[in-house]
């Protein structure tokens, strides 16, 4: 039933909204008039945002996924606390990434002057939306990165506690869940490399 | 499960309950394993198990201990370190494991409750039927049991302002206080409480749903079963025997219907085969034989428990711990008998090997 339900609406939601948007009159140009003249400083600010906000929001869950077993567990056995300590310096090394990509792309951000009527030149425009870019991609990535590590640096810790050679075993698991934030990093700065506000067209 | 229901069941467990998850797993591991138990068998006196139950995680409950050793006193000894525990992860434990590891309790109240009224029934003193108690299942207001004179009483005096108030039903408050009634209304309230458990376990749902759901179905078929085996030959009737099984379980509801109409233990055996879990478990048990019936289950039980550990972020491995050091107790209980009475030889049959 819900199937059907989830099924009748993809394939009708798109010709609904035209329909709706059809009734309503609405003046599809001026809207994308509107969304043109949305300030590329905008975009770039958003993108900065994101990228720090999401890193650190995934680093942060990932911490306390982590932490709130380890903790339990050390008092038991309080060997693994130096080891699984590797399991929190990945998870902050997500929040490290973000700052990082943030600081590349605000070294971006340029003043360039617009045009008479409000607008910004090409550059300037595909400067913004690169940088909105870069920065969704490394931070999206990020939180992914964080949740992941967190939930298998938990099972680690469990682990260990009770057979401590399982440990450097999981650890290859978690090396392989914190490549996914360098992935976010290296095609963030990527995207952003050709990201200049005053290039020449 | 759903893919949402999974993710955020795995990022959100460790919200509230991840550290007393992880301190749980650390008590699991103190639990006696196989080589401690043959070590016990190996001791001649119970100075020598005190001696080596010193060196494992009952230490410090038993250093203090003076000779010389009683049974009574080594099983009191362990059970306070349950008890310890217990109260450690209750007073930590946030909604709603909180009420989770309430119901895991409920069942010993209701033991606490008969016995104490049937300690009563029989002229004990009522300080000496506490210490009997289970700790685990201790409420306020337990000693003024003594006071009831019928089941309407009971429940109006006492029991009424316990969680066990909602398991009376009218029926069952009419009845006067004699023995038979004692283990019906005994078996009455544990059915409503099974249910009751089950219902809060699918209402968390997740994994604790899953798991919990399978344990506590085992342990409704087991109660159906025993509840079979002990009321062949008396004057429970049929319709009276089928009220007191549980609504759920694998022998709900054809597998229960046929118990309620077995006489004796081959048709029992020929009902619990027809479920295919079952039949594994009774094939292990020869023709004929019902006396390792008991310890057949409890193996089974034990198997169960221990398989709630393989998963994580969910409360069943509360319960399975619970569980554990009450069967690893009843094991300490039958090496320190045997060797106190001197029967090393009957040793091995009594113990139930966790791991």
């Amino acid at each position: 039933m819900k199937a059907l339900m989830l099924g009748t609406a993809a394939l009708l939601w798109l010709p609904s909204f035209l329909l709706l948007l059809y009734l309503l009159q609405v003046d599809l140009n001026y809207l994308f008039f509107l969304f043109k003249n949305i300030s590329p400083y905008f975009w770039s600010a958003l993108g900065i945002s994101l990228c720090v906000g999401l890193s650190v929001v995934g680093a942060a869950w990932g911490i306390f996924i982590t932490g709130s077993s380890l903790v339990g567990a050390a008092i038991r056995e309080p060997r693994i606390t130096s080891k699984n300590l590797i399991s929190i310096i990945f998870c902050e090394a997500v929040a490290i990434y973000g700052v990082i990509v943030a600081i590349i792309l605000q070294t971006k951000v340029e003043a360039v002057k617009p045009n008479e009527d409000g607008s910004y030149g090409l550059a300037a425009a595909n400067a913004g939306y690169a940088i909105l870019g870069a920065g969704s991609v490394t931070g999206w990535a990020n939180l992914a990165c964080g949740l992941s590590v967190g939930i298998v640096g938990s099972s680690a810790a469990l682990s260990d506690a009770a057979n401590s050679t399982l440990f450097v075993k999981i650890l290859v698991v978690e090396i392989f869940a914190s490549a996914l934030g360098l992935f976010g990093v290296i095609i963030g700065i990527i995207m952003a490399g050709n990201a200049s506000f005053t290039a020449q067209s | 499960m759903s893919f949402g229901e999974d993710t955020s069941e795995m990022c959100l467990f460790n919200v509230k309950d991840g550290f007393l998850e992880a301190v749980v797993r650390g008590y699991k591991l103190g639990l006696l394993s196989t080589a401690d138990y043959n070590n016990l068998c190996q001791c001649e006196t119970l100075e020598d198990i005190k001696l080596y139950l010193t060196g494992t995680d009952y230490g410090p409950y038993l250093a203090n201990e003076a000779s010389p050793m009683h049974t009574t006193t080594l099983v009191d000894c362990c059970t306070r370190k349950l008890v310890a525990d217990w109260k450690y992860m209750r007073e930590n434990a946030g909604e709603p494991m909180g009420r989770f590891l309430d119901y895991c309790t409920y069942g010993h109240m209701i033991d606490n409750v008969v016995l104490i009224v049937t300690g009563t029934l029989h002229e004990r003193d009522v300080q000496e039927l506490l210490d009997k108690c289970n700790p685990l299942g201790m409420f306020d207001a337990i000693a003024s049991l003594a006071v009831a004179q019928n089941m309407r009483d009971l429940y109006r005096l006492v029991l009424v302002d316990t969680p066990l108030a909602p398991y009376f039903s009218e029926n069952l408050t009419s009845e006067d206080l004699d023995e038979m009634n004692i283990e019906v209304m005994r078996n009455t309230l544990y059915k409503a409480y099974l249910d009751d458990f089950s219902s809060f376990v699918h209402g968390v749902g997740g994994t604790t749903g899953a798991v919990m759901g399978e344990m506590l179905s085992f342990e409704a078929d087991r109660r159906a079963l025993n509840i079979t085996l002990n009321s062949i030959g008396t004057e429970l009737t049929r319709d009276d025997r089928r009220k007191l099984y549980a609504n759920f379980g694998l022998l709900y509801p054809h597998g229960q219907a046929e118990l309620a109409v077995a006489e004796d233990f081959d048709q029992i055996r020929s009902v619990m085969e027809k479920c295919p879990p079952y039949q594994a478990i009774f094939s292990r048990l020869g023709l004929g034989e019902s006396q390792m019936l008991d310890k057949i289950l409890y193996e089974e039980e034990v198997r169960q428990l221990i398989n709630t550990y393989e998963q994580q972020f969910h409360y069943g491995v509360f319960y399975a711990y619970m569980r554990l050091r009450e069967q690893e107790i009843r094991n300490v209980m039958w090496i320190a008998e045997c060797v106190a009475q001197d029967q090393k030889n009957r040793v091995q049959d009594g113990i139930v090997f966790t791991f």
